[in-house]
């Protein structure tokens, strides 16, 4: 009774409710992209089936690359550092930088994803109608009539904006809606792919699954933090924290599980089960959207709770912390040398590269933020054009994915297998690439911090790792061609990915002070509180 | 002139030279050998004049840039050359020109009997290019950070000359190289880096107030015990490996089975010097303390690598990895000479590390001009090649007694010295590598009575003799080869000053002479 008269007196005072103040301004970025993907999905809606395309390409563009200007003219203008949309965002110089580089790295993974160019027969990369089952009549029908695919346009935004705010989220519950929005589109864009649509399939219902899982885990820490702190506001966390009040099994209980929800999305072992099969399966220009910008996101969230809900909990996390990067590293590295597929090998090459990544965030200094951030970005566009050049190397039944099948490419297009050389070779941490900028950035800040023995398991696991980039440079370069090898198609739109992605690792690797003070302004705050 | 950016020059002259070699269409091969050459011969020209220009009383670096280059991590290009180094370099810029001109027909036959037969010249000389540019580079430089670039950097062209123009094994022994050398190129990573925050500490605890990787000032700091002794072994490792030192020397024996004999001159000649000279410069002036503590663990390796490479050298069948046991057995030597810490065997071991680039390129070179002729290096395929090829075996002869340190020769003066500067302190260490000396006659005089002497088998006739290229390229080392073993005097000037350096740095004296020593003890008494 007394609820309903509560409530009946709140409706009667309705003018009085205050009306959320939003930072339009400043949250710029993130709603144009959302805006443009609701735009999208409008535009599969009213605009003819031929026309969608080209419509929907440069939409997404226009999005990706005015969120981008709008994010850099907002770090460029006054370095921010405050909350907004009534403190459930932050705004502050890592969150910019953040959000800068996902926004990039998914231009650079748009143009894969919009690559028609090149391909055999009807191109593109993702299924004609996704609804159609693998093999049956109805998808004989749409690949005949020549429809292509562009509801995954609308969904990548979607994926985009979520990745965005998941990082910047400055309250558990904003950042699991964010950690839903980015999750969701992904899940479907797994399945998309064009050839080979069973282990697309099955790739999505497997991260679907996982992701699933590890969604409730980390709403599940939501829920024991909140009965720990009363509130799930980040802030609100590090000060009772602070205050050394309340239940340390809650707290304790409710960091494992949330942290165990993050790690998933980055793929740090043992939560790493997913990634292989994921991005085998997915269609490459999807898996090269997940390696670079959601790697990107993930790192930016755990980053952000760790900084600043958690720092004062230091010596708590960091034994445990510093036991699954090293697990990350090695075993990542590890089983790499096994894998005989390209994608699969790139997929535990990323794990492994969470596992140094992982280290910037133990070292939880400023230069361990700053050198994470600069690590992210020059992985990310190093990743995007490896993928990009996988997407490349085709043979009958699409991309050529086992590595067997890459014999002798160094002589069949020398400059294609030289540039996946270099990029494995960024990959390996060798000097005078991004790679090795970024390893020896990451090195640097946790051995300031004290993390010695963590740098050297890294350094024997960067060993091992370039054991089997190196393998793969042999069957390049030192092997002969195969007779019946796949051929090389080079679509102009992934032509210029991969010299972004070249551009990228070469000038990051040989000039890296511009962005690494770009990278430390952005971080002398550290994050909002 | 003195402002003149001599070694940004030096190492970005040969980097331009391999990028234009790339524009250049594939089907001018002739034009792209031309250039190569042209290129090498500018950039030994041009060190030529800097070398002459060189104060061997003057300040300790010379020719000396500093700049910026990662601020956020401290990091300068800053380049510079003691007497060790600028030899080293003069090594290097000698040696590829003739291999250039060596390599002349590599890209179409080289390596063993099983080779694919045509392979893209323009990439082969734009390796050898690049390489030479990262070798200028990892003498020059006098930024921790930055020699350790050009440490890692040198791998790639290597690692590709010997994948893709070595023998039938070549993807095998290049991987090998390339792991070995990462690994330890990763360990040296982690000491490179712990430097940086050692050095930001406050001057009273022993740091220098701020962050830096410039090796004349990291010298002056003063490191404690137990964190010197690890990045010692940091650096340590990676230079034995690279040297090659017993037991991490295996890569370099199918390195060398399966490289193209012209690269070959430049991975044991000069590359694996990057070893030795690290340990001089690096382990030694870093960290004084923890060299001395290494000492006796270090000169038993020595003394190892020293017999064991001799003894293996004498059982090996194929010319190219007997000359590679030869060199660990000589890579002994210098590391023996470097950690005596007595003036003679630092001065025999810089020395001899020039001599052996000369002294091991002429061997390998000529192997590879048998190679060309017979297809093989194996030491049973040949037999009396004196009779028919009297200028290439008097060559071989030539090249193989500078290898046993006959007197006269050039290794001799420097094998000489390290020995003598050893005793002085450790007459063990000493003593025992005498017995290599015993065995280096066996195996360099053997493969040379198997080879050369007796009479010609029926393979070898008919063999040619040098034409004029190859002795072109011969010729100036032999000339080398003996005019330093008549004159060491004006490249042990030059070695001299920088050794002393060392020496000051991990303060050490040498031994007063023992005899003299116990007559004045004699002549006190009563």
């Amino acid at each position: 009774m007394s609820t309903t008269s509560h409530v009946s007196a709140v409706l009667a005072q309705g003018g009085d409710i205050p009306a959320p103040h939003i930072e339009y301004g400043q949250l710029a970025p993130l709603l144009l992209v959302l805006g443009v993907a609701v735009v999208g999905v409008l535009v599969e809606a009213f605009v003819g089936r031929n026309a969608r395309y080209y419509v929907q390409v440069p939409l997404a563009f226009l999005g990706l690359a005015g969120g981008f200007a709008w994010t850099a003219a907002l770090a460029w203008r006054d370095n921010p550092h405050h909350v907004a949309a009534e403190g459930a965002l932050g705004v502050d110089g890592p969150t910019l930088f953040i959000q800068g580089t996902i926004l990039l790295l998914a231009l650079v993974s748009l143009l894969l994803i919009a690559e028609r160019g090149g391909g055999r027969g009807v191109g593109g990369h993702f299924a004609a109608q996704a609804s159609a089952l693998p093999g049956s009549e109805a998808e004989q029908r749409t690949a005949e009539a020549g429809i292509t695919q562009t509801e995954v346009f609308p969904l990548m935004m979607f994926a985009v904006g979520g990745m965005m705010m998941f990082p910047a989220a400055n309250d558990l519950l904003t950042m699991f809606v964010a950690l839903e929005v980015l999750s969701l589109p992904l899940y479907l864009l797994c399945g998309l792919a064009r050839r080979r649509r069973l282990l697309s399939q099955e790739a999505a219902v497997k991260y679907f699954l996982l992701g699933a899982f590890s969604s409730a885990f980390f709403l599940y820490g939501v829920a024991l933090l909140y009965g720990y702190a009363g509130s799930v506001r980040l802030s609100d966390i590090s000060a009772q924290i602070g205050k050394d009040a309340g239940s340390e099994t809650l707290l304790l209980a409710g960091v494992a599980l949330l942290t165990v929800g993050l790690l998933f999305k980055l793929g740090g072992v043992p939560f790493h089960m997913w990634k292989p099969d994921v991005y085998q399966g997915a269609p490459t220009p999807i898996t090269a959207l997940m390696a670079s910008c959601t790697v990107v996101s993930a790192f930016g969230a755990i980053l952000r709770v760790y900084f600043v809900a958690f720092e004062t909990l230091r010596w708590d996390w960091r034994p445990a912390m510093w036991g699954v990067a090293i697990l990350t590293m090695v075993a990542g590295s590890i089983i790499a040398i096994t894998q005989t597929d390209i994608k699969r090998m790139l997929a535990y090459s990323s794990i492994a590269h969470a596992g140094f990544l992982l280290m910037g965030v133990i070292a939880s200094s400023p230069n361990g933020l700053s050198s994470t951030l600069f690590y992210l970005l020059a992985y990310g566009f190093t990743s995007v054009g490896a993928f990009a050049v996988v997407t490349m190397v085709r043979d009958a039944g699409g991309e050529a994915g086992h590595l067997s099948r890459w014999a002798g490419l160094g002589k069949r297009s020398p400059v294609v297998a030289g540039v996946f050389a270099f990029f494995l070779l960024a990959f390996a941490g060798i000097p005078l690439t991004s790679g090795f900028t970024g390893k020896f950035a990451v090195f640097k800040a946790a051995v300031e911090e004290g993390a010695t023995p963590l740098v050297i398991v890294a350094v024997i696991s960067s060993a091992v790792a370039a054991f089997f980039y190196v393998r793969v440079i042999v069957v390049m370069f030192f092997s002969e061609p195969d007779a019946e090898g796949p051929v090389v198609v080079a679509g102009p739109a992934t032509a210029v990915a991969v010299a972004l992605g070249v551009t990228a690792t070469v000038v990051l690797g040989v000039i890296p002070q511009p962005v690494l003070d770009l990278a430390g302004q952005a971080t002398t705050h550290m994050f909002v509180r | 002139m003195s402002d003149f950016p001599w070694l940004s020059v030096l190492i970005g002259l040969p980097l331009v030279g391999a990028l234009l070699l790339i524009a250049v269409p594939r089907e001018r091969e002739t034009l792209v050998k031309q250039f190569a050459l042209g290129v090498s011969l500018v950039v030994a020209a041009l060190t030529g004049v800097m070398a002459a220009g060189f104060d061997a009383g003057g300040a300790r670096f010379q020719f000396t840039e500093k700049y910026w280059w990662i601020k956020e991590f401290g990091v300068h290009w800053a380049l510079g050359v003691d007497g060790v180094a600028l030899t080293l370099i003069l090594l290097s810029v000698i040696l590829v020109p003739l291999v250039i001109l060596a390599s002349w027909n590599e890209a179409d036959r080289s390596g063993g009997s099983d080779v694919p037969a045509k392979r893209s010249a323009k990439t082969y000389f734009a390796l050898l290019l690049s390489l030479e540019a990262a070798m200028i580079g990892v003498f020059a430089a006098t930024d921790v950070f930055l020699f350790y670039v050009f440490f890692e950097a040198m791998l790639i062209p290597v690692y590709f000359i010997i994948g893709s123009y070595g023998g039938a094994q070549r993807s095998y022994a290049a991987v090998k190289f390339l792991l070995y050398s990462l690994f330890g190129g990763l360990l040296m990573l982690v000491a490179v880096i712990w430097l940086y925050p050692l050095s930001a500490r406050s001057v009273d605890a022993g740091g220098l107030g701020h962050g830096t990787f410039m090796f004349d000032e990291l010298s002056k700091m003063s490191i404690d015990g137990a964190t010197a002794k690890w990045l010692f072994l940091g650096f340590f490792v990676a230079f034995a490996i690279k040297a090659p030192m017993f037991p991490v020397h295996t890569w370099l024996p199918d390195a060398a089975q399966q490289s193209p004999p012209g690269a070959l001159v430049l991975i044991v000649g000069v590359l694996d010097k990057v070893g030795t000279y690290g340990m001089l410069r690096f382990c030694l002036e870093l960290f004084p303390g923890a060299a001395k503590w290494a000492t006796p663990a270090v000169l038993a390796f020595a003394v190892v690598s020293i017999i064991y490479g001799a003894i293996l050298a004498i059982g090996q069948v194929d010319m190219k990895r007997l000359i590679a046991y030869t060199s660990i057995s000589h890579f002994g030597f210098i590391v023996l000479g470097i950690f005596a810490m007595t003036s003679q065997a630092q001065s025999g071991a810089a020395l001899y590390m020039v001599n052996h680039g000369f002294s091991t390129g002429a061997l390998f070179l000529i192997v590879g001009f048998l190679i060309v002729r017979r297809r093989s290096a194996r030491v049973s395929d040949f037999g009396g090649v004196q009779k028919v090829a009297p200028v290439l075996a008097g060559t071989f002869l030539v090249a193989g007694l500078s290898g046993l340190s006959l007197p006269g020769l050039s290794t001799f003066v420097s094998e000489f010295l390290v020995v003598v500067g050893t005793f002085s302190r450790y007459e063990w260490a000493a003593a025992a590598s005498i017995i290599a000396i015993v065995l280096a006659a066996v195996y360099i005089l053997w493969m040379y009575q198997r080879t050369m002497g007796g009479p010609p088998v029926p393979a070898v006739e008919g063999m040619k003799d040098l034409s004029a290229r190859e002795k072109w390229v011969i010729a100036p080392i032999i000339a080398i080869i003996v005019a330093m073993g008549f004159f060491p005097q004006p490249v042990l000037h030059v070695i001299n000053p920088s050794v002393g350096h060392t020496l000051a740095r991990v303060d050490q004296h040498d031994p007063a002479p023992s005899i003299t020593g116990n007559v004045a003890e004699n002549g006190a008494r009563p």
